[in-house]
């Protein structure tokens, strides 16, 4: 078994994120891949299908800088503060370009990364009359009775993305990776996953893990890149808290045009990479 | 600001905390309602435990969490699980008894929209969605609804259906098989409403001090019922008021805190 190749985060996603994939950068609330996000934007990947249940300030930038001409996800707003401005005006008018949407509930999009990691067409829970999704934003999902006791249900379809990126605490000497904390549907994610790609806070000699902890091994991973800070303005347990000062913030930066493409060139297209842009925002110690 | 004096903020949600029984299961959601059910953790229900929807689980914060996730839900719950498991587990089992939600508008039966304003395919206002609420306000044995009462947001119909109240009322709900039973009591900046017991439409059943049944009837996008016997909800007590201040001050500082991250 050879270990995960540890790459420079620049290399690692001219390798993996190519022009037109399926990409899920995955993480809820907590340990969102920032860095690997803008390294995207900076290599001007095209015509993505993002993925995402809470698509969260990372694709409200990405979609905002025209890499995406789609979007699956279950909740679009700044948490906490209000909307994702960026993907408002891509959706009521098609700014920088029309984005295409796959609208899920929570639970719907958990069980749909739920089946794509189990390797399964689709995945099964109760159907009842809730909500207006299925009729009107046309999701995908459908109804069928169970089997056993003619019950409705509906059938999520399975989400297999090209390539999920994560960012984790810890990988070890020999590649395999440590997950603290809110986990969301990472695990899931990973494991629906083509390519999975993984940017860490640190390189240790071996995890101090518990033995039910979230560890993707190493042989389940194309790509390791070290960017300490990588989930900033979002966080790493015991690492660094969430900045809910940005996140308050970027409401006023997102809300105009203007401000949101100057900001994106001074804080991502004007620096090499995250260290820089953190260094750049005052926030690296 | 004295400690009889209250903000329309603050006697929202001590009138919402003031609805949660010591020892309730509840599915909260991020603003108002986390605000009131940690001061009723604080206050009357030492004993509620409290499941956010990022998978934690018996959180016990000292400040308020901005988002779903902060690290303080985690450090604080008596556990941390995946997200596929917070909505299967514990939700859809029914293990929950109380979920608590807000919206963008509201119709007489309690149906909520918090996903679109206009055409779902080309909105004037795109909100952002449903989240964990379609399921919440499924399964849930009850819920509440805690939000600001204006002919914008208390509309005669929905734009879109985002999360089931009593859908068209007269049963209509339990009729469909939904396990939960729906929203029990409706909070708001003029008072309280609650389902009709028969036809399950909202109806006014108490005002705030110094709130007039006129001012709430202007403020509702359709007719508004009103309960026979009107109460008068009691204002704040002074020990409501100082922790529920005292927790916004902690949260203040907390938010305001810089982050330093060693590279």
């Amino acid at each position: 078994m050879s270990p995960t190749p540890l790459l420079p985060l620049s290399e690692a996603i001219s390798r993996h994120v190519h022009d037109g994939d399926s990409v899920a950068l995955e993480g809820f609330t907590h340990l969102i891949p920032f860095a690997a996000g803008h390294e995207i934007i900076r290599q001007r990947r095209r015509e993505l299908h993002l993925i995402r249940m809470t698509p969260d300030l990372i694709y409200d930038q990405m979609i905002g800088m025209g890499c995406a001409t789609r979007l699956t996800f279950s909740w679009g707003g700044n948490p906490g503060v209000g909307s994702l401005h960026r993907l408002r005006d891509a959706i009521e008018r098609q700014w920088p370009q029309p984005l295409a949407l796959s609208e899920f509930t929570h639970a719907q999009l958990a069980l749909a990364y739920q089946a794509g990691a189990s390797g399964t067409s689709c995945a099964v829970m109760p159907h009842h009359d809730a909500t207006d999704l299925e009729a009107r934003a046309r999701p995908g999902v459908r109804r069928l009775p169970c089997p056993f006791t003619g019950r409705e249900l509906t059938a999520v379809p399975a989400i297999n993305p090209d390539v999920t990126i994560l960012h984790a605490q810890q990988i070890d000497a020999a590649g395999n990776v440590l997950i603290r904390g809110i986990v969301g549907a990472v695990r899931e994610a990973a494991m629906a996953a083509r390519r999975v790609l993984v940017t860490v806070e640190e390189r240790v000699e071996t995890l101090a893990a518990g033995m039910n902890a979230v560890v993707l091994p190493a042989w389940l991973i194309a790509s390791a890149s070290l960017v300490p800070g990588g989930a900033y303005p979002s966080y790493a347990q015991g690492c660094y808290a969430r900045d809910n000062r940005f996140y308050l913030a970027w409401d006023g930066i997102a809300r105009d045009r203007d401000a949101f493409s100057a900001w994106m060139q001074r804080h991502v297209l004007g620096v090499p990479d995250h260290a820089a842009q953190l260094r750049l925002l005052g926030v690296a110690a | 600001m004295s400690a009889t004096a209250y903000t329309p903020d603050e006697i929202m949600t001590v009138t919402a905390a003031r609805q949660l029984a010591d020892g309730a299961v509840c599915f909260v959601g991020i603003g108002l309602p986390s605000a009131a059910c940690n001061l009723a953790r604080l206050t009357h229900a030492p004993n509620l435990v409290l499941i956010y929807e990022s998978g934690t689980v018996g959180v016990r914060p000292n400040v308020l969490p901005l988002s779903i996730g902060d690290g303080e839900l985690a450090e604080t719950a008596t556990c941390v699980v995946p997200l596929p498991e917070i909505f299967a587990h514990y939700l859809q089992r029914g293990r929950v008894d109380v979920g608590f939600l807000g919206a963008a508008q509201i119709d007489r039966y309690a149906n909520l929209n918090s996903t679109v304003v206009g055409d779902y395919a080309h909105p004037a206002v795109r909100l952002p969605g449903g989240g964990g609420a379609p399921e919440i306000a499924t399964y849930a044995r009850e819920v509440l609804i805690i939000m600001k009462q204006s002919p914008r947001s208390f509309v005669s119909r929905l734009d879109f259906r985002t999360s089931c109240g009593y859908l068209g009322g007269r049963g209509e709900r339990a009729a469909s098989g939904a396990p939960g039973s729906g929203p029990r009591a409706v909070i708001t900046d003029f008072g309280m409403l609650r389902p009709h017991p028969d036809s399950q439409e909202l109806e006014l059943i108490g005002l705030y001090p110094g709130i007039s049944t006129e001012a709430a009837r202007a403020a509702t996008g359709w007719p508004l019922q009103v309960a026979a016997r009107l109460e008068t909800l009691p204002p704040p007590e002074p020990r409501q008021l100082a922790t529920l201040r005292e927790l916004e001050a902690r949260t203040r500082t907390a938010h305001a805190r810089p982050i330093r991250i060693p590279l």
